[in-house]
């Protein structure tokens, strides 16, 4: 790895909770990572903070609520090392390559749109999670936001999506999106909990892995239902449409089915990881029946099948803020360690234990809030899957019956499904799950879409690495 | 000549095809709608080479005037596509517009337009004033171009996979996952093929169209021309308003590009890296920055546009620029088809259907004598790949 005799070059692309605690480690260390973070602040989705004209309207205690202390205490630590890291923030790192003779090339997009290049001797990768999101008809007209879209607003700018939104999907963010709505001037219409009473009750003792976590979530719902907003459990949206006076959610469970109005939809069933960077390196990854995704393999403390590269956060499996700051200094003792550099056995220990209660809790999450593969199968024909190419699941169910692809890149070879601005981010496991309805083939078999760079789009005029290489 | 039907057998020869891009299955289809016995075998999926990924230009535009006969042909069947295969592959005819940025350049386009008005085609020669009238959004450092109507694009994700599901509907066999390891001759006569993850199989005919692979493959079976594999590297913008009507391509080869039926820009230039092992490739990071940067220049007006991806593929390139079709003496039975140099999916069609002429009737309508194997054979040979 590198020349020995100097300091080891090490990035870290993310700035969430995961990438500030492997970069406040390696500091620490005396090693000066290098810090990519595609947003302009550190904290990543779960701290992320307004612009500062904003930041005395929302305070710490009302952006994080319960997470507050552990916020503070994440951005001042970070903030005390600041001056021994070299922090590139609104700096978006949209390809990574393997270097002939060991180490990493990284090429970026930097905040005044200038582009660069970045050599390094190991990576550590942190680039987090976006929300996965099950289509219905209607999910694409405006008004219709994703969950962690709608938090984005309310962190990020201190706006709602709307004063009466509907909230509809599953997982933990479904309570606390609501909630934060319901605390910050909202009144939501609706929580519409796809997943059923009795799947979090069957839950419950993995769940107990961090009873404080679990109680709050329970103490969310109740105190939702205390308002008066109505949480419909085992409940699915099925469609959505715009009325002359907002918009409405219909949706059924096994026994009933109704409609809600409101002034906004926000939709999302949990989050899945962004692995764009570590596809590129040609990490192993494989299919995780719990989540219904496609992981990046790691050993216990984020070493992947690429040596020199490791990974962190939720964009090794989705498990939250308090995980992504365990993993995060993991993989930094993990690295540290194999280079021989600094070592300390006892702390990766403790890590890989508090790691693993956090693995027992995700899985919990997992099975009380499971993602609801089956509805894939049953899309109706006129909902979008593709966004970007607007391609409908009829039309993919076509393509399907036509070409019989072997896995989900040729059917995005055929139907241009995933060959928009997102790359396939949203619809590439919605297309993987029709294929594997049609086809009655396994997930691992179908596969998921190849990362292509640039991992995500770039305005071409920026693409210039050598001045005067043209004319 | 190889005609098997020469050597006087009464059955249809039966055809063994290495290699599904639109060259193999092409040849599969057109063999297959004459009653022929045939097999394509391809190591990965169909069309996932070369033909999958290029960037999709069908011209005669510029064209060798050795090729053109083969071009022309070639462009009957792109027209008959729905009709033949049941689908048009997106295939569109928006004319090809080929740009001079020097006088020079111009020179070249000039002495084509002969070229192309003898062999009929509706060619136009355009200088910088009428050019900015007709096309006000090229860039202004333009002396001319030269305008050949006829000329287009199609899906190249679609044509190979579309062929195949043609030929199959007319009885032949696509075994996919197979790659060919060895080809014996029989002593009775004929070939057998065998390799990984298929059973060996008997056939009078062999057809060579392994595309970047093909010049080791064939090795045994006469002379390999001495060719070069490239990796040319291609883009996609996010889609935008349609605006540019013809395929657009500068003399000197380093931006080709065109907008499609959605809307998105597609253009290539300049070369990827083939990756250890040979069968993949990827881009290159100066190439990135380069080509994006002459396709603002020659629109201005896409500067703004995003791009979403890059990509390259693999194609073997020969030292005259023309394709290597038949049979090299001593070797019947044997039929090369490779060597496209980056014009093999404009004329692959007819290629599919010449070698379908060549192996039932022993001729061809087309005159290949111009593409013959064994022309290099005073050029040193290369190592194998
Ligand atoms: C980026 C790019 C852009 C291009 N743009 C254009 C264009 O605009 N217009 C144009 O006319 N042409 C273009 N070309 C050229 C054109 O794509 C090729 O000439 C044409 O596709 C060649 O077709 P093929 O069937 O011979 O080869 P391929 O499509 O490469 O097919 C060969 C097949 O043989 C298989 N194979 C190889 N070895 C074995 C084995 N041992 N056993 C079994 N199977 C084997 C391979 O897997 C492959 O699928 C471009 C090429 C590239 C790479």
């Amino acid at each position: 790895m590198g020349n020995e005799t100097e300091t080891p070059r090490i990035a870290i692309v993310g700035g969430g909770p995961a990438g500030m605690r492997a970069a406040g480690l390696l500091a620490a260390a005396g090693l000066r990572p290098v810090l990519f973070n595609e947003a302009p602040e550190p904290g990543g989705q779960i701290y992320r903070r307004p612009p500062p004209p904003l930041r005395t309207v929302l305070s710490p205690a009302r952006l994080y609520g319960p997470d507050a202390v552990r916020a503070m205490a994440l951005h001042s630590d970070f903030e005390a090392v600041a001056d021994r890291i070299d922090h590139r923030s609104g700096t978006l790192v949209w390809n990574i390559m393997k270097q002939e003779h060991g180490g990493f090339r990284l090429l970026h997009q930097d905040a005044d749109g200038g582009q660069g290049a970045h050599n390094c001797d190991a990576v550590i990768l942190a680039t987090g999670a976006m929300d996965r999101i099950l289509p219905m008809p209607g999910w694409t007209l405006p008004g219709v936001w994703s969950m962690g879209g709608a938090q984005v607003m309310l962190k990020g700018q201190a706006s709602l999506v709307g004063r009466r939104p509907v909230f509809a999907g599953s997982g933990p963010l479904l309570y606390l999106v609501a909630w934060q709505y319901a605390k910050e001037g909202g009144r939501p219409a609706a929580v519409i909990d796809a997943s059923t009473f009795a799947a979090k009750l069957r839950a419950a003792p993995m769940l107990a892995a961090r009873p404080a976590v679990a109680l709050r979530g329970l103490a969310m719902a109740a105190a939702l239902r205390l308002r008066g907003i109505p949480v419909i459990e085992g409940a699915h949206a099925d469609r959505i449409e715009a009325t002359d006076t907002g918009m409405r959610v219909h949706w059924s469970s096994s026994t009933s089915s109704g409609q809600i109005d409101g002034d906004a939809v926000a939709i999302g069933h949990g989050l899945k990881s962004e692995q764009q960077l570590a596809e590129l390196l040609g990490c192993r990854s494989r299919h995780n029946a719990e989540s219904g995704q496609w992981l990046i393999e790691t050993d216990p403390e984020g070493r992947t099948s690429v040596a020199g590269a490791y990974l962190a956060g939720d964009m090794a499996g989705i498990r939250g803020g308090h995980a992504a700051e365990f993993a995060g200094e993991l993989a930094a003792w993990a690295l540290l360690a194999d280079l021989k550099h600094r070592d300390n056995a006892s702390r990766r220990a403790v890590l890989r234990r508090k790691l693993s209660r956090q693995d027992r809790f995700r899985r919990g999450l997992e099975q009380a809030f499971p993602f609801p593969q089956h509805r894939i199968a049953s899309l109706p024909d006129e909902t979008i899957v593709c966004r970007c190419e607007g391609i409908s699941a009829s039309a993919l169910r076509r393509a399907i019956t036509d070409w019989q692809p072997a896995d989900v890149n040729r059917l995005k070879a055929m139907s241009r499904c995933g060959m928009g601005r997102c790359q396939g981010r949203l619809c590439g496991q919605i297309a993987a799950g029709l294929l594997t309805a049609q086809l009655g083939r396994t997930p691992g078999d179908v596969g998921h879409l190849r990362a292509q760079a640039p991992i995500k789009p770039i305005p071409g005029s920026q693409l210039i690495v050598e001045k005067g290489a043209v004319e | 000549m190889n005609s098997f039907a020469m050597h006087g057998h009464a059955r249809l020869p039966r055809v063994c095809i290495i290699g599904a891009g639109i060259v193999g299955t092409a040849t599969a289809f057109f063999l297959a709608r004459s009653g022929c016995d045939v097999t394509i075998v391809e190591r990965g999926t169909v069309g996932g080479q070369a033909s999958g990924v290029n960037f999709g230009g069908v011209r005669c535009h510029g064209r060798d005037p050795s090729e053109l006969p083969l071009a022309m042909r070639s462009r009957t069947i792109w027209n008959r596509l729905a009709e033949l295969i049941g689908h048009d592959c997106d295939f569109e005819a928006p004319g090809h517009l080929k740009i001079a940025r020097s006088s020079a350049e111009m020179d070249t386009l000039t002495r084509w337009f002969d070229i192309g008005r003898a062999h009929d085609l509706d060619v136009e020669l355009l200088d910088r004033t009428q050019l900015m009238r007709r096309f006000p959004w090229l860039a202004s450092d333009i002396v001319g171009a030269s305008l050949c109507k006829g000329d287009g694009f199609a899906n190249p994700r679609l044509v190979a996979p579309t062929f195949a599901r043609a030929a199959r509907a007319l009885g032949a066999s696509v075994l996919e996952g197979s790659a060919v390891t060895a080809i014996d001759r029989l002593q009775g006569g004929g070939f057998r093929v065998s390799g990984a993850n298929f059973n060996a199989l008997e056939a009078d005919v062999v057809v060579n169209a392994a595309g970047a692979w093909a010049a080791s493959l064939g090795l045994p079976f006469g002379a390999a021309a001495p060719t070069v594999t490239r990796a040319p590297q291609m883009f996609v913008t996010e889609p935008t308003a349609r605006f540019i009507g013809p395929v657009l391509g500068l003399v000197s080869g380093d931006i080709y590009l065109r907008q499609s039926v959605r809307g998105n820009v597609i253009f290539g230039g300049g070369q990827g890296h083939i990756d250890p092992g040979g069968i993949r490739s990827h881009p290159d990071e100066t190439t990135f920055a380069r080509t994006p940067a002459l396709m603002r220049n020659l629109i201005p007006a896409l500067t703004h546009t995003a791009l979403l991806r890059s990509w390259t593929g693999l194609e073997a390139n020969t030292p005259d620029g023309l394709p290597v079709i038949g049979t090299s003496a001593g070797h019947d039975g044997f039929i090369h088809a490779y060597g496209f140099s980056g014009h093999g999916f404009a004329t692959g069609p007819g290629v599919g259907e010449t070698l379908s002429e060549l192996i039932l009737r022993g001729q061809t309508r087309i005159d290949l004598t111009s593409f013959h194997p064994d022309r290099f054979n005073t050029i040193a040979r290369p190592a194998a790949l």
